[in-house]
């Protein structure tokens, strides 16, 4: 009923009645059917009958499924206190599955989640899901006013009432990848407006980070990275799934963080006054300084899902094996996995390491899980294709079915990769520092940081905290020494320098690639969709003709997110042409990116990094 | 028929008008009808005489917490709370269940006493830094002046918590180096002229009921601060009975107008909670609400001409035309203005025959949330009675326990959510009762239920012992304090809520040892909003500064009413206290322009009390 009055204010008051034309009514009608489209309709017996059917798919997939008791409780104690929005990492279906599971398990209430539009053509799902508490949106309503009226006001009154806790995914969908991927603000903005116009004293954002030993989706992320097209979820596709029933998936692990204040969150940030001059009913663009602490707000808490994921000491393997493509002898894996877990342990990455088990009994017991992957002969183990048996018609499909393997090895390593990744930066611009000195190092490593800022989750404006970071982690591991001006690698430090700069090589060579091929390419008239099969096509001659040995260079979000560093750079740029997005191109500002990047890559040869940044001063 | 009665009905209004002048109590039945029965009764044998307050204050009234010396709570041998005095109609009564309601809401108790200092000690009072020639001056013109160490403590503070509180320790900071009483508006004018000519500064004082530290004298002020005590300037100048004006001296105080006018027949209607003792030129300088604004408005809906002597000279409208376009209305300078520009001398009031029929009445919701729904749509049909106020549940309890008034028994009602509303009616006997069962089918609608005249009466009662109760809880190491701000209606219940919320966090966050009382009330309603009031006390046992934590409490508090939505003062002014937020609240434009005109009418600062700029 309160619901209803908000929907009048909606149909009232937002501009879109008034910009299309249309009466009221009109829009009234149209309101109310996208909201049958987007609500929820919980239903206790559909809930148990999903819990049945889940506890028994759970219990055939998973070997155990690890939960933080302490955070549940926690939990507990948030949901008396203040509305709740769950935000819990996003790396597969099973996901918010598991997360309604736990809940109900725990007598906690069911969430009230916003998922994606994909769910809804899954016929039969959809409803059930719907049944279950999720609600629907469309993956992208950009333009549509109304749309966004209608979903924030639904989502606002489900808060205010404090009728269930909300969940959404931050992250926006599923990553792919298994690293983090770049929050999005918009549904963050929904959650705390609430909270900013005075109708709530607090909302609780608990953060909840899900992590997999292995993970179901696993090759077919890797081959929609590689752009063999994702099939449209449908019911069909998950009864085929079935077969994934039959395999074992280790264990699951859920994380609940400590309850993120709101109020907390933005003392000192937000003027809350500043919404005290518009009825609260109207929607408000967030302003400049919202945006901003919403922004950094959104970082932060992946930051914490980041820091609570557990970690496998497959992850260590992966890592160590994609620095080895032709592979390693178990003894030497099993002595570099041991310093790497101790490094990462320095570093304060969460992993579970099982206890009072041998070094290589626990190595054994991974590879074992993670067989299709590898190759093990005599005592030799390798990333390898194993059931590819067929004869492989082509070189082209060879180099796809190794790029397969690489990239869904790539996915274990990346869950570790934001324990290494300041220290690798500042390795990386060590590096290619022209000299010691503090100024110079920090500002490769801002260079660095900033070129990647859209591959990894680095907070915005944070850069020196970040570099003093980096600074702390490898002179308290004896890596280095930091004087006052200086920054000295410390005798023994070469091999964790060496291993930390080949932790980035994959994206180093990545984006040179992208930068390579937008240098040469000549296409004036290069439109948006193009981009990412031509990259491909690139890279893969290139793999072909021998010259580049990275295979992580094929993944599609690499080249997304190049793309997207390049046009944040401004070496790029979208320019629109009727009803097409053509890329135009500043082949000199590209090439002395490249050139910067080639010279933080060991392998590459070196270039002047005062002259290259020079050019690239001139050229943007 | 009809001529006869009309010229009767004047020759009537004619002995009135005679019977006024010669200062008797006109025969007149309506007469006792005012609204004084809560209040306390004149000290003075002779009701209708115009005496005004003593320049001596210190002999009627207390030097270190509120009111009159007579009157005061106590916790008897038998431990009963009891109310001295013969003031009040509360006076001689025993309140049995007030100690359980103070102890269990504080976690006080009777045996943990935080006595005051008894009396003042004059060695803490510094000697006065006085500009001679000034005095001299003074003195030729014939005014009365005094030095005395009581007489300038007692024109020092006014009654925020920090200013009652260091004045129980017997903590005395600034005070004025002098105090001078004028008896006219001409005196004023010779003030202040002598004050610009030997450059001294100048505080006007009128009831001493601030709660904003408007009185407290800036410790940075070097030159010799003078008390400009309005309390001479009493009389009723003269009263219009054909356009119901009344021009009165602004240093006349709420009670002594009220009750001088009803004899006339007439009243202004006027009555901010501290009528007691505020004075007409305090209401004029700090925009002053009174509880029947519904009918009779607030004071700058009152005013008709206002004349106030300022440093360049008088100032004042030229008519008393009740309404002008003749550029942005000079007054809103005056109103608000608090004794930063200049002293208020005379007023031009509106005035209006006494009511035939008065009535009190109460209703009581299931929560808070069903009583400001009411209160809206009361106030959606412009029908709200002269006075209608909303208290929560936890005001309902402390009135519960101080009172005895069990509301009999509302077994519907959750008695840890349901509220009092309280009603005042006015106006001839057969519409108020007409508007009266409109207001209660309104209420009904709301899940209201009447609960009778007595509770009404009872609860406008509370407002003018609750300031006495603060000093009770100040015996027992209780602090406490109310604030109010003005907040659109859809945000009523959050900014209640929120607030509330907030004072209890900030309390445990402070190391406040026992859960603090945190209350609100909705006391006025407007076409566009509500004036909501917020009362604050916790137990200080165990704290180091306790005026320091309340302080910091409080600031937290005004910041979420700012955030929410409210403004930074409704009635209550800005004066030293919230002046921080001014700039944020009307613009740097707005401050710059009332800066300006400080800066034109008194270049020299002679009214240095730095209040609100």
């Amino acid at each position: 009923i309160c619901f209803e009055n908000s929907m009048q204010n909606i149909v009232h008051n937002s501009d879109v009645s008034s910009e299309s034309g249309d009466s009221t009514e009109c829009v009234a009608e149209e309101a109310s059917l996208i909201l049958d489209e987007m609500a929820h309709r919980l239903q206790l017996s559909t809930v148990r009958f999903f819990v049945f059917t889940l506890s028994k798919a759970f219990k055939r997939l998973f070997r155990s499924v690890c939960v933080n008791e302490e955070g549940i409780q926690r939990l507990q104690q948030a949901v008396q206190e203040h509305p709740v929005v769950l935000l819990p990492s996003h790396r597969s279906y099973m996901d918010f599955l598991m997360m309604s599971y736990l809940l109900y398990m725990y007598d906690l209430p069911l969430p009230v989640i916003a998922a994606g539009m994909d769910f809804m053509s899954m016929k039969f799902v959809g409803e059930m899901l719907r049944m279950s508490g999720a609600f629907f949106i469309r993956r992208s309503f950009g333009g549509d006013k109304l749309y966004w009226a209608v979903f924030s006001e639904y989502v606002k009154t489900m808060l205010r009432n404090g009728y269930a806790p909300i969940e959404f995914f931050l992250e926006g969908t599923r990553s792919r990848t298994c690293k983090s991927l770049t929050p999005k603000t918009g549904l963050l903005n929904i959650v705390m407006e609430p909270f900013f116009k005075g109708e709530l004293f607090d909302v609780n954002l608990v953060p909840v980070s899900i992590s997999y030993e292995r993970i179901l989706e696993e090759s077919l992320y890797a081959r929609e990275l590689l752009g063999i097209p994702k099939p449209k979820e449908s019911t069909s596709g998950l009864l085929k799934a079935r077969r994934v029933l039959s395999e074992d998936y280790g264990s699951m692990y859920v994380y609940f963080g400590h309850p993120v204040s709101v109020r907390s969150l933005t003392e000192g940030k937000i003027t809350r006054s500043q919404y005290n001059l518009l009825p609260r009913c109207i929607p408000q663009k967030p302003s400049a300084d919202t945006h901003e602490f919403l922004n950094d707000a959104a970082f932060r808490l992946v930051r914490i899902q980041e820091e609570n994921m557990v970690l496998k000491p497959w992850v260590l393997i992966a890592t160590l094996l994609l620095q080895n493509p032709d592979g390693m002898d178990l003894s030497s894996l099993a002595e570099q996995t041991d310093w790497l877990r101790h490094l990462a342990l320095a570093f304060g990455a969460y992993l579970d390491w099982p206890d009072h088990e041998a070094c290589s009994e626990v190595i054994s017991c991974s590879l074992a899980l993670h067989r299709h992957l590898l190759s093990v002969s005599a005592g030799h183990v390798q990333l390898s294709v194993t059931d590819a048996p067929q004869v492989e018609s082509t070189p082209e499909e060879a180099v796809f079915h190794q790029a397969v393997v690489v990239l869904s090895c790539a996915s274990y390593r990346n869950q570790i990769l934001h324990v290494f990744l300041r220290p690798a930066l500042l390795a990386v611009a060590m590096q290619s520092a022209n000299s010691n000195r503090k100024d110079d190092v920090y500002n490769c490593f801002n260079f660095l940081r900033n070129m990647f800022s859209n591959e990894f989750i680095l907070c915005p404006g944070d850069s020196v905290q970040d570099f003093e970071e980096a600074c702390y982690l490898l002179m308290k591991r004896g890596v280095l020494q930091v004087l006052e001006h200086e920054i000295v690698m410390s005798a023994s430090g070469h091999s964790t320098l060496a291993f930390l700069s080949s932790v980035l090589d994959p994206f180093l060579q990545g984006y040179q690639v992208v930068s390579r091929y937008l240098c040469e390419e000549t296409n004036e008239n290069l439109t948006e969709k193009e981009f990412i099969p031509a990259v491909r096509n690139f890279a893969l001659k290139l793999i072909l003709a021998g010259r580049l040995k990275c295979y992580e260079a094929l993944s599609s979000d690499l080249q997304k997110n190049a793309l997207a560093a390049f046009l944040r750079l401004k070496a790029v740029r979208k320019v629109k042409v009727g009803d097409q997005v053509t890329l135009k191109v500043n082949k000199i500002a590209v090439n002395s990116l490249e050139d910067t990047l080639g010279k933080s890559d060991v392998t590459s040869h070196q270039n002047s990094w005062c002259s290259s940044m020079a050019m690239f001063e001139i050229a943007i | 028929l009809m001529a006869s009665s009309s010229s009767s009905s004047s020759a009537q209004q004619r002995l009135r008008i005679i019977a006024g002048h010669l200062q008797k109590r006109p025969e007149d039945e309506n007469a006792s009808v005012a609204a004084q029965e809560c209040k306390a009764e004149a000290p003075r044998s002779e009701p209708s005489s115009a005496t005004p307050v003593p320049r001596r204050r210190q002999e009627i009234m207390k030097w270190n917490g509120w009111g009159y010396s007579d009157s005061r709570f106590l916790f008897n041998k038998k431990g009963q709370a009891e109310f001295t005095g013969k003031r009040y109609r509360l006076s001689g009564l025993i309140l049995p269940s007030l100690k359980d309601w103070f102890e269990g809401t504080f976690g006080a108790n009777l045996q943990h006493r935080s006595p005051a200092t008894p009396s003042l000690n004059l060695s803490a009072v510094a000697p006065p830094n006085l500009n001679q020639p000034f005095v001299e001056d003074l003195k030729a013109a014939g005014l009365t002046v005094s030095h005395d160490p009581e007489d300038r403590v007692f024109r020092a503070h006014g009654h925020c918590l920090h200013e009652v509180f260091a004045l129980r320790e017997g903590r005395i900071g600034r005070v004025p180096d002098t105090v001078v009483w004028p008896s006219c508006h001409s005196d004023v004018e010779k003030i202040v002229e002598l004050a610009c000519e030997h450059n001294v500064c100048l505080i006007p004082y009128g009831g001493g009921t601030s709660v904003s530290s408007a009185l407290e004298c800036p410790r940075e002020e070097s030159r010799s601060i003078v008390s400009l005590d309005t309390s001479q300037m009493s009389r009723i100048l003269w009263i219009d009975e054909k356009n119901l004006t009344a021009h009165v001296e602004a240093g006349i105080i709420g009670q002594d107008l009220e009750r001088q006018l009803n004899e006339r027949g007439f009243c202004t209607g006027h009555e901010p909670d501290s009528m007691e003792f505020s004075s007409l030129g305090g209401w004029v300088a700090t925009r002053a609400s009174g509880m029947k604004k519904n009918i009779y408005g607030n004071i700058e809906d009152l005013v008709v001409h206002i004349k106030m002597v300022t440093p360049r000279g008088v100032i004042e409208k030229s008519c008393l035309g009740p309404r002008m376009s003749t550029g942005p209305d000079i007054h809103h300078f005056i109103l608000g203005s608090e004794g930063t520009l200049g002293v208020v001398t005379e007023v031009t009031l509106k005035i209006r025959p006494i009511p035939e029929y008065q009535k009190y009445g109460s209703v009581v919701f299931p929560n808070f949330q069903q009583g400001v729904a009411c209160l809206r749509e009361v106030a959606r049909q412009r029908c709200a009675p002269a006075s209608i106020r909303l208290m929560d549940n936890e005001q309902f309890q402390f009135g519960e326990f101080c009172f005895f008034l069990i509301l009999l028994s509302f077994f519907c009602f959750d008695p840890q959510h349901l509220c009092v509303a309280t009603l005042l009616f006015e106006g001839d006997r057969g519409k108020v009762l007409q508007h009266e069962k409109q207001v209660y089918d309104i209420a009904a609608k709301f899940g209201g239920l009447a609960a009778g005249e007595d509770n009404g009466q009872r609860g406008y009662m509370l407002t003018f012992v609750i300031a006495y109760l603060r000093d009770l809880g100040m015996d027992y190491y209780v602090i406490g304090e109310s604030f109010e701000t003005s907040v659109p209606w859809d945000r009523v219940l959050d900014l209640c809520r929120n607030v509330k919320e907030r004072i209890v966090r900030e309390c445990k966050e402070r190391g406040v040892q026992f859960p603090p009382l945190s209350t609100s009330r909705v006391t006025q309603t407007y076409d566009a909003g509500a004036c909501v009031y917020f009362y604050f006390a916790f137990n200080y046992r165990g704290l180091s500064d306790p005026v320091h934590v309340y302080e910091q409490v409080e600031h937290a508090a005004r910041e979420e009413i700012l955030a929410n939505g409210g403004s930074l003062s409704h009635h209550h002014g800005v004066g030293k206290l919230r002046k921080e937020w001014m700039k944020e609240s009307v613009s740097g434009v707005g401050l710059g322009m009332l800066k300006s005109v400080k800066e034109y009418v008194d270049p020299q600062n002679i009214f240095g009390n730095r209040n609100l700029l």
